[in-house]
């Protein structure tokens, strides 16, 4: 029971000893405009990789598509939250909640939409289902006069102004503990037990009379709110809110923070969302002119690494002294309980080839040479 | 007479030219412990299917307790009273023994909790987690297994496994419950403590029971009476005594040339 709660409140410790540093550099003067949309971004990243985590690392379906979510709220939230500047509404943040609300309530229908052939697809076909899905719907928004059309949606009387107080990460990292909460929550109930139980074994799941179309679809709309929220926070950092950025690589960004956190580690998801972040922008920042075509190369060594690091066989034993998850490790020690079992103890039988061996003596109901014995098959008085 | 839990009407089901089931007819009353036996690749396992809804049949229907469940969904099937186990052990692996049992609770009126209520944490959460909870540890104290209940299920020796097994199909309560070869892969003294539990459950729960199975000692040993497939069809039915002793029922087991 202890060890849960380190565990939980490790999560909220990483995402509020972030908004105490910003909160403390905004209060001492010492944020530039550019490091507070550093935050902003962090702040987003984390609700796109947790979320997206909620479908790949929880249920087990992988979806290609998350930035597609984040473009329906982005577009939606953010006209919205135009429209309600312009009818008078000059408070940024009931406006901000306000859009975010519907921008990701307009990106849930789209999780259910798209939740739907996840029913029936699977692995691969899923994955090329939701990458579509992506690319559709940032086109679709693209073709849109009200949304700007291709020179994009302008969201320029959004932008928060650093000088200004509270400031948007602030706003945008209390969304994401909002939100760590309520995904530790779900995961951490029956409904999280149910959802873990479909990706551990659907096949019994569902004969344990698990609703798994629910649960499935449940997933989806959960995860497309959250990216729906983050793209209504990106439509308040970025103007125009342009449909190319929602591109099949932003998806594939927010799926290497899941992966390279750990499929259903919601505090690895948190750590490698401000990681890779943070060398985004830092790469962004320092590489100017040509080299800024470096920028994926670079990008791309670095995760390669990475990987290398956290996978390689001959890393092993370093992995294991010095991994964030050794680290974690250590809190859990105690609880002993998990593999208390010898697994040397007890060999695991496949079922098949034992039985063959039953078989040519124990089925021929009158024969004598039994492996139990001198009990016959019809011998009733030979069970106790 | 005794009532009827289980009643199969001319079940069937081929896949293209195979006709895995053919005009399988069950009756199997309240409270029966029964036996289903036949050769390798006989359809029993496909029967299970059948009856829980993961193969629906091209032909035939079935009835539980008078009620028609042919066509329904598996989820639909298991909250109307058939539960089951595997040949192939299918735990959920990942999670502990007593996140298994909670898990085939999930679907209980008893434990309805909508999402919402969890995520924000209300006391109806905190509420139907205690009883998930409490019911699905004494579960595990019937069933022998609560000292390990916080032991991953993949870590479980194998006899466990197969009795976490039962003791998660129990947690659905059933009033039908399937069992695809419990006793595969145990030796001598597994299989006779599996005995013990199956026909405890079945005396303590009232339980009706079909099982499939191998062991001719343990068929012998607690089933009143099976019904014996051979190629999808039905070969010889009644007490398990003179079935077993039939004929028919001997080649089948043994090939002709005996
Ligand atoms: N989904 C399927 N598609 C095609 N053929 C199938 C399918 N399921 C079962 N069969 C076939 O139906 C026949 C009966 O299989 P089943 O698994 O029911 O046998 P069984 O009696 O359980 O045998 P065993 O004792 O080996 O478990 C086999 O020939 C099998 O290959
Ligand atoms: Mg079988």
């Amino acid at each position: 029971m202890k060890n849960f709660k380190i565990k939980h409140f490790i999560n909220y410790a990483l995402v509020g000893a972030l908004l105490i540093f910003g909160v403390i550099m905004h209060f001492t003067g010492s944020l530039r405009p550019s490091t507070a949309q550093l935050f902003a971004q962090i702040g987003y990243g984390i609700i796109l990789a947790v979320s997206l985590n909620l479908v790949v690392g929880f249920l087990g379906e992988l979806s290609l598509g998350h930035a597609g979510f984040m473009c329906v709220g982005a577009y939606i939230g953010g006209l919205f939250a135009v429209m309600l500047k312009q009818s008078g509404l000059d408070m940024k943040l009931p406006v901000l909640i306000i859009a975010m609300i519907v921008g990701g309530l307009f990106a849930a229908l789209f999780g259910f939409i798209i939740g739907l052939p996840s029913l029936r697809l699977k692995g691969d076909y899923l994955a090329i289902v939701t990458l579509a899905f992506g690319e559709i719907v940032r086109n679709i928004f693209m073709n849109q006069k009200v949304f700007g059309g291709a020179k994009g949606l302008t969201t320029g009387s959004l932008i928060y102004d650093t000088r200004q107080s509270p400031t948007l990460f602030i706003v945008v990292f209390i969304v994401a503990i909002i939100m760590l909460a309520l995904v530790q929550n779900l995961v951490r109930s029956k409904h999280g037990r149910a959802i873990t139980a479909i990706r551990d074994n659907e096949i019994a799941a569902k004969a344990m009379g698990i609703n798994v179309t629910f649960y499935k679809l449940f997933v989806f709309i959960v995860a497309a709110f959250f990216a729906g929220c983050a793209g209504v926070i990106y439509a308040h950092t970025t103007t125009p809110v342009l449909y190319s950025f929602f591109s099949y690589n932003y998806s594939i960004e927010i799926l290497v923070m899941v992966v390279l956190g750990g499929m259903g580690s919601i505090t690895g998801s948190i750590i490698s969302a401000v990681f890779i972040t943070a060398i985004n922008f830092m790469l962004q920042s320092q590489l100017s002119g040509d080299l800024a075509s470096l920028k994926n190369v670079v990008y791309a060594v670095i995760l390669v690494i990475v990987v290398i690091f956290s996978n390689a066989p001959a890393l092993k034993s370093f992995r294991e002294r010095y991994s964030i998850s050794a680290f974690f490790e250590r809190f859990r020690k105690h609880d002993a309980s998990k593999r208390r079992d010898d697994e040397a103890k007890w060999a695991r039988v496949p079922s098949k080839i034992k039985m063959d061996a039953l078989l040519s003596t124990d089925m021929a109901p009158d024969s004598d040479a039994s492996i139990h014995g001198d009990i016959s098959a019809n011998d009733k008085g030979g069970s106790k | 007479m005794s009532e009827v839990m289980l009643r199969t009407e001319n079940l069937g089901i081929s896949f293209g030219g195979l006709k895995a089931a053919q005009d399988v007819n069950l009756t199997i009353n309240k409270g029966d412990l029964y036996g289903l036996i036949g050769p390798n690749g006989a359809g029993k396992t496909t029967v299970f299917n059948l009856l829980t809804g993961v193969y629906q049949p091209t032909t035939g229907k079935f009835f539980l307790d008078g009620e028609e469940l042919t066509g329904k969904k598996q989820e639909i099937i298991n909250r109307k009273g058939i539960a089951r186990t595997f040949q192939n052990i299918r735990l959920f692996n990942n999670m502990t023994v007593i996140s298994n049992v909670m898990v085939a609770l999930n679907n209980l009126p008893e434990y309805k909790c909508s999402p919402f209520a969890s995520m924000f944490r209300l006391p109806k959460h905190f509420e139907t987690e205690k009883k998930m909870r409490d019911r699905a540890k004494e579960l595990l104290d019937i069933f022998g297994l609560k000292e390990e209940r916080n032991t991953l299920a993949c870590n479980l020796p194998y006899g466990k496994q197969r009795k976490l097994e039962i003791a998660r199909a129990m947690a659905t309560n059933p009033k039908l419950l399937l069992l695809d070869e419990p006793a595969a892969g145990m030796n001598p003294n597994e299989t006779a403590e599996l005995m013990n539990t199956i026909r405890f459950v079945r005396d303590n729960f009232d339980m009706t029971i079909l099982l499939i199975e191998h062991d001719m000692k343990l068929v012998g040993g607690i089933c009143e009476k099976v019904t014996v497939l051979n190629f999808g069809q039905e070969l010889a039915k009644g007490n398990t005594a003179e079935v077993l002793n039939d004929p028919r029922v001997i080649t089948a087991y043994i090939g002709e040339d005996e």
